[in-house]
């Protein structure tokens, strides 16, 4: 009887064997684990893109970095064609800045990029003290200032400077800024009248708009350069800078008439009626009320849009103007650059240059994001 | 928006602005009909029957130097714009797409390569991506004397791409109608497939099938008709090649270039759209028992396409006008043809960039047109 209730027992008379421990969950090997080797599929992606990396990079960074010429002139460039020539760069960098703008007058070259830089930091920053008076600045002092700055005024002992001369990141900046400066009022101006009740006033307004984003900025371009000319009296004609300038500031106030456009319908109806109902006019209420919720609202549109146009700036190259790409590609064709180290050099300064201007405008356009949605979500 | 003007301004102001768009026409036309009278340009379109007297390397007609017209030299670019547009849609459409559903994977590598790629391209102006494939990648491929051989008889070198040119023999015409059929058929197939589990529930796979009715008819079509087509392949001359289909450098740096840079925006805009359907919604086709498969299918794939399409095709609307970029590299396209040899050659500015233009503009309308269809089609019904 003992013997049989010891072998039939319901309680487990010997611990129960340890499970397995379970597999690493953190730190390194678990974070690999997660994200790179969490199955047979995933696994192959990864050595996949692993091949690709070491496939890619290896080549570039020996042509950029390890095989490149760094100092020197043409000679040892064309000594070593296998790696990238970065004399090319120092030796041009002032063309590539300021295209043949007379070398005793660059100084106003470098005061107007300052003034711009600090009307931009003031208008961006958004803990910036008075920002009203900023745009002020940057919408009507700021453009007086650049003309006269860069165009010259013999009354102020500044000499004149033709555009032909002007030239590089000087141009670029010139046309991108030229843009932004025109395209957003006259695309505020343009949202309104689309929005209006008023017929005529809205129909204007949409077929302006729907005509410029129907067609290629090139053809806009070609229009500002050969029609232009031809709509004015002959001695109106303006300038081939003058002419791009107006092509890329009614382009670029089309494409932000929608982006305001997209603003203000975000605001919602109560707005307007509250405004209303107020007793304010039309110009008051759009101004006091509407416009700074919808320009708020669609601030990273905004800037998107100026990252459109910055990019957009390189094709006044295909009118004839000197912008900072059309130097690259003269300076990449001088005969005594003429190693194909050189091309590959001057795009890749040329790219960076385009994507820390272009990248920095969307890394303040996602920032501006996330603080407006922390602000609407209070 | 609620205006509520005075009617009376609300004239003024119309009449005032009507006046002012008015006299500047007016004014634009006086002066434009002196300064061409000045500069002894014809006027009107006369030229178009004229005769071109320029070549274009590359002409998708029928097309001559000594007696086409200034309207045929239209046709040949407009024909090339639109190839190297629909060429560029369906590259960067399937490149898009792969990007953009990479953004969304598990797998952190894959993420991150997807992700620096749409950075580094969106923030580099197309142009300079051009200049670069075309002057810094094409150009320098080796002498047509020392081609690249590549495997099914191409030759690659910096005058372009050689492809064998399929000829086809008069039993080809069998092949195609198999193919036409085995397409039917698989549309019918699917077809009955959802009306049966719209009825049953049961579900059928009609994948296998639908793919031996496209790919197996055609296939047996071509073996009873005795394989009936033929290669000519390109052929090494001392400095040319003869023969096959050549793919200009040109053409083949527009199209990659498009292709690369559109599809950094289409791959934010797939993301976008997936990203769209809230997790509820395959969390709840899951509790539905649905299996993965099924509720990217049917749940998942459905509502991000209704999100995806409208942005999808304004890029691939700027892909087209963004093929205009053909101008910097000579490819011969609408606005190379025209708006600039031909302009160059007539003087006739006004007309000609009226055409160009209306060209744009007709493409751009009509396919708004055809989306706000779309966009009425798969609405949300609210009720």
């Amino acid at each position: 009887m003992t013997a049989g209730a010891q072998s039939l027992s319901y309680l487990r008379q010997a611990p129960a064997p340890p499970l397995p421990p379970p597999a690493e969950r953190a730190g390194v090997i678990g974070w690999l684990r997660a994200n790179l080797f969490s199955g047979a599929a995933n696994t192959t992606l990864t050595l996949i893109c692993i091949a690709f990396i070491a496939w890619a990079v290896p080549p570039l960074l020996r042509f950029y970095l390890f095989d490149a010429v760094w100092s020197g002139g043409d000679r040892a460039c064309q000594a070593s064609p296998a790696g990238a020539c970065w004399p090319f760069v120092r030796v041009w960098l002032s063309y590539f800045v300021y295209g043949f703008y007379p070398s005793a007058e660059r100084w106003r070259v470098d005061l107007f990029f300052l003034a711009l830089a600090f009307g931009i930091v003031w208008l961006l920053r958004l803990s910036a003290p008075r920002r009203d008076l900023a745009a002020l600045y940057f919408f009507v002092l700021l453009p007086i200032l650049s003309f006269v700055l860069l165009h010259g005024a013999p009354a102020l002992g500044l000499a004149v400077v033709p555009t032909a001369l002007w030239g590089g990141v000087l141009v670029t900046v010139v046309v991108a800024t030229v843009g932004m400066v025109f395209s957003l009022p006259l695309g505020i101006l343009l949202a309104l009248a689309r929005r209006s009740e008023l017929p005529v006033v809205r129909a204007a307004a949409v077929g302006f708009i729907e005509f410029v984003r129907g067609v290629p900025l090139i053809t806009v371009l070609f229009m500002a350069s050969v029609m232009l000319p031809l709509f004015v009296p002959e001695r109106l004609a303006p300038d081939k800078l003058l002419r791009a300038l107006i092509g890329v500031a009614m382009f670029a106030s089309a494409y932000m008439a929608e982006v305001v456009r997209g603003g203000l319908a975000a605001v919602p109806r109560g707005q307007y009626e509250a405004a209303r109902a107020l007793g304010l006019t039309y110009w008051r209420m759009m101004g006091l009320v509407i416009l700074p919720q919808a320009l708020r609202a669609t601030l990273p549109n905004i800037v998107n849009t100026f990252i459109g146009l910055f990019k957009d700036t390189t094709l006044v190259f295909i009118v004839g103007l000197f912008d900072f790409l059309r130097t690259v590609e003269a300076a990449r064709n001088d005969p005594n650059w003429a190693a194909p180290s050189t091309g590959l050099t001057g795009y890749a300064f040329a790219a960076l240059f385009y994507f820390v201007c272009c990248y920095g405008m969307s890394r303040y356009a996602g920032t501006v994001e996330t603080r407006l949605s922390r602000a609407g979500r209070r | 928006m609620p205006r509520r003007a005075p009617r009376l301004g609300a004239v003024a102001l119309q009449a005032a602005l009507l006046f002012v768009v008015v006299v500047l026409a007016y004014g634009a036309f006086v002066n434009a009909a002196q300064n061409l009278a000045r500069a002894h340009v014809a006027s009107g379109f006369g030229f178009w029957n004229n005769t071109a007297g320029f070549d274009i390397s590359q002409t998708l007609i029928a097309y001559s130097a000594s007696t086409s017209s200034f309207g045929r030299a239209f046709w040949v670019g407009l024909l090339n714009t639109l190839l190297v547009a629909a060429i560029g849609i369906v590259l960067a459409t399937a490149l898009g797409f792969i990007v953009g559903l990479a953004q969304l994977s598990r797998n952190w590598l894959v993420a991150r390569l997807a992700a620096g790629y749409v950075e580094l391209i969106r923030n580099v102006p197309l142009l300079l991506q051009l200049l670069f494939l075309y002057n810094a990648v094409l150009k320098s491929l080796p002498a047509v004397r020392d081609s690249i051989a590549l495997p099914g008889g191409a030759l690659l070198n910096s005058r372009g791409l050689f492809l064998p040119r399929p000829e086809f023999a008069p039993g080809f015409a069998a092949v195609a109608a198999a193919l036409l059929v085995g397409i039917a058929g698989a549309i019918l197939l699917r077809r009955w497939a959802r009306r049966r589990q719209e009825r049953t529930g049961d579900e059928i796979h009609v994948l296998w099938g639908a793919l031996a009715l496209i790919g197996g008819l055609p296939l047996a079509a071509f073996v009873l008709a005795g394989f009936p087509v033929a290669f000519s392949f390109p052929e090494l001359g001392r400095f040319n090649v003869r023969g096959g289909i050549e793919i200009l450098p040109e053409f083949a740096a527009l199209a990659l270039a498009l292709a690369v840079y559109t599809a950094a925006f289409i791959a934010e805009v797939v993301r976008a759209g997936v990203l769209s359907v809230s997790a509820g919604q395959t969390e709840a086709a899951h509790a539905l028992g649905l299996r993965p498969g099924a509720t990217l299918r049917l749940v998942v794939v459905p509502q991000a396409m209704r999100v995806i399409v409208p942005p999808l095709t304004s890029q691939y609307l700027n892909l087209t006008k963004n093929s205009s970029l053909a101008v910097a590299i000579g490819y011969p396209d609408l606005v190379q043809v025209f708006a600039g040899t031909v302009l160059n050659i007539t003087g006739q500015a006004v007309e000609v960039i009226a055409i160009t233009m209306a060209v744009y503009l007709s493409i751009s309308l009509f396919t708004s047109f055809v989306m706000n269809l779309y966009a009425r089609a798969v609405a949300v019904v609210e009720r």
